[in-house]
């Protein structure tokens, strides 16, 4: 739906981006992540309409963005970081506006405007002035004007920026909605938004594609090897033992305990190597309580910070073993 | 046809603010005291050919008025649009550039129309003592409409280079009285040269329409204006191609 290819843009003697290739599937929920300043508002730009690449080349829909830009910007509805609206508009003036602009005629526009309404909850402040609404509110008018016309494809830079947090959650919940309707691209320097909404998350750092994958992928591929944690009813360091004597398991952590009176552990075994089952089995056989058993998934927070500290370079299919400080 | 779109969004814009009002009232008031002290003028002092006698400074001093307030709508187009950020959005719906320009050139024309109109109630009210010949009076007409025309193609391209408004206003004035001025040193200038600058200058293309003649040439000067600033705004608007959005 979405087709990035060596994406470079160059302003002046400075590069904002850098060959920047993806592809996001039709339906999907994609995080584009990276710290301020990553390019990603530039590679956001790019695929909206607003200008065109220095390099490379964009297609949504099957629309070149530049060679036809009216038909690709006629599928894309854009968030833009800085939701910026004509404040001497009523809301469900402003919407019309949008509507007519996106080209909707009558009957048609008229639905359209209410569905955004709805399903942004605007539908008690479509009379008033966009001038005096909370910020809260322009930014779902901001979600709103993208929503209009039903848009194949959503482009929201950093949709959740400076909202309080039950305004982000609820901003999630609406995107999490769209899923299915629309194919979503969303850019975030919040780990865990691209957790909480995405699909698949492409993390770039200055100017760079450094992964594209889904967080749990990512988090395979970047560890070295798999961890469960433990909660068992019984003596410390008698469990312990017991627990690194079995086959396959390379350490035995033992970590603060919780509460309860329970012992906790983490286990480091090697990777892609499931001993769950025997873990389980040893607690049972020795007739402790097991009170809890998990795999330990590496934060995203983890996985990026990794990958940023990295010198860059492009990843390729077979590096599976990216090296990294990680030690959850 | 989404350039009425963008021009209806325009003049929401103004109508919504006290500015077009004020804008309004300033140039109707002096027209209006221009139109008087003019006939006082003429009456005392014995005139008695309209177009030159009368017309002719009743439009001459229009035209300072349209020099006063035009740039005044003009400056905020791009720039306000620039500056809040807005302009982002309208770049990524589905319309040309040629189409937002339009539009908002538009939206000023017809704020200059409105502005305009108003101004005949004086000849009315004149006519309704004597009945003159109206030829010359809507020649003159057609000559302002024309100028101020061609002064807000200036200041829809001044106002497209910068996201400051008082920038964009005072350097379209500084266009317009360049302009004007262009002719005035002609004691000094050479002569060939003084024939050249009063083929540019904005202001004696304005006369002959101010004392009732229509010239051709005249026409196409403005023509001519008008669409070279409309150019240079639409390339102006391409230049975030290369060099961005802030």
């Amino acid at each position: 739906m979405i087709r990035a290819e060596h994406l470079t843009k160059r302003f002046g003697t400075f590069t904002a981006i850098s060959d920047v290739s993806f592809e996001v599937e039709r339906g999907e929920i994609v995080g584009f992540l990276g710290p301020n300043g990553a390019g990603k508002t530039t590679t956001m730009r790019i695929l909206g309409g607003v200008f065109p690449p220095t390099a490379g080349r964009a297609v949504v829909a099957g629309y070149d963005v530049v060679k036809d830009s009216l038909r690709a910007r006629s599928i894309v509805g854009y968030f833009p970081e800085r939701v910026s609206l004509y404040l001497d508009l009523t809301v469900r003036e402003y919407l019309r506006y949008v509507a007519q602009m996106k080209g909707l005629d009558g009957g048609q526009r008229r639905a359209e405007i209410d569905r955004a309404l709805g399903s942004c909850a605007l539908t008690h402040v479509a009379h008033r002035l966009i001038g005096t609404l909370s910020k809260g509110y322009r930014q779902r008018v901001g979600i709103a004007q993208a929503l209009v016309g039903q848009p194949r494809v959503l482009i929201l830079d950093e949709p959740t920026a400076g909202l309080d947090p039950e305004q982000v959650a609820e901003m999630r919940r609406l995107i999490r909605n769209l899923r299915g309707e629309s194919t979503v691209i969303l850019s975030t320097h919040i780990l865990s938004e691209v957790e909480a909404t995405c699909d698949r998350v492409i993390i770039i750092n200055q100017g760079r594609i450094l992964a594209v994958d889904t967080p749990r992928n990512l988090n395979q591929r970047l560890r070295q090897t798999s961890q469960i944690y433990l909660e068992v009813l019984g003596p410390t360091d008698a469990v312990a033992r017991r627990l690194g004597a079995i086959p396959g398991v390379l350490s035995v952590e033992i970590s603060p305990s919780p509460a309860d009176g329970a012992a906790a552990f983490i286990v480091a075994t090697a990777k892609d190597r499931d001993l769950r089952a025997d873990l389980a089995a040893c607690i049972s056989e020795a007739q402790w309580g097991l009170q809890e058993l998990r795999p330990v998934a590496l934060s995203l927070e983890a996985i990026f910070l990794s990958l940023v500290n990295e010198p860059a370079r492009p990843p390729s299919p077979e590096d599976n073993e990216v090296p990294g400080r990680l030690s959850a | 046809m989404k350039f009425l779109v963008v021009c209806r969004r325009e003049l929401r814009s103004y109508f919504s603010s006290y500015i077009a009002y004020i804008l309004l009232a300033v140039f109707l008031l002096l027209s209006g005291y221009f139109f008087y002290s003019d006939l006082i003028f003429f009456i005392l002092f014995g005139g008695y050919i309209l177009p030159t006698g009368l017309w002719q400074y009743v439009f001459l001093d229009m035209r300072l008025c349209a020099l006063l307030v035009l740039p005044l709508l003009t400056m905020r187009l791009f720039a306000e649009e620039k500056k809040l950020g807005t302009i982002e959005l309208l770049w990524t719906y589905p319309v040309r550039d040629g189409e937002i320009v339009m539009g908002k050139f538009l939206a000023c024309w017809i704020f200059f129309l409105t502005m305009l109109l108003p101004t005949a109630i004086n000849p009315l009210i004149f006519y309704h003592f004597y009945q003159f010949a109206i030829g010359p009076l809507l020649a003159a007409y057609l000559g302002i409409f024309l100028l101020g025309t061609a002064f807000i193609a200036c200041g829809v391209f001044i106002s497209s280079l910068t996201e400051n408004q008082v920038v964009s206003a005072m350097a379209t004035y500084g266009i317009l009285v360049f302009f004007w001025f262009l002719t005035w040193n002609e004691e000094v200038a050479d002569e060939r040269i003084v024939h050249v600058l009063l083929r540019l200058s904005l202001f004696d293309h304005f006369y002959n329409f101010s004392r009732g003649v229509i010239d051709t040439r005249d026409v196409a000067f403005f023509a001519l204006f008008v669409s070279l600033f409309l150019f240079l705004t639409l390339e102006s608007l391409g230049v975030r191609k290369w060099r961005g959005v802030r």
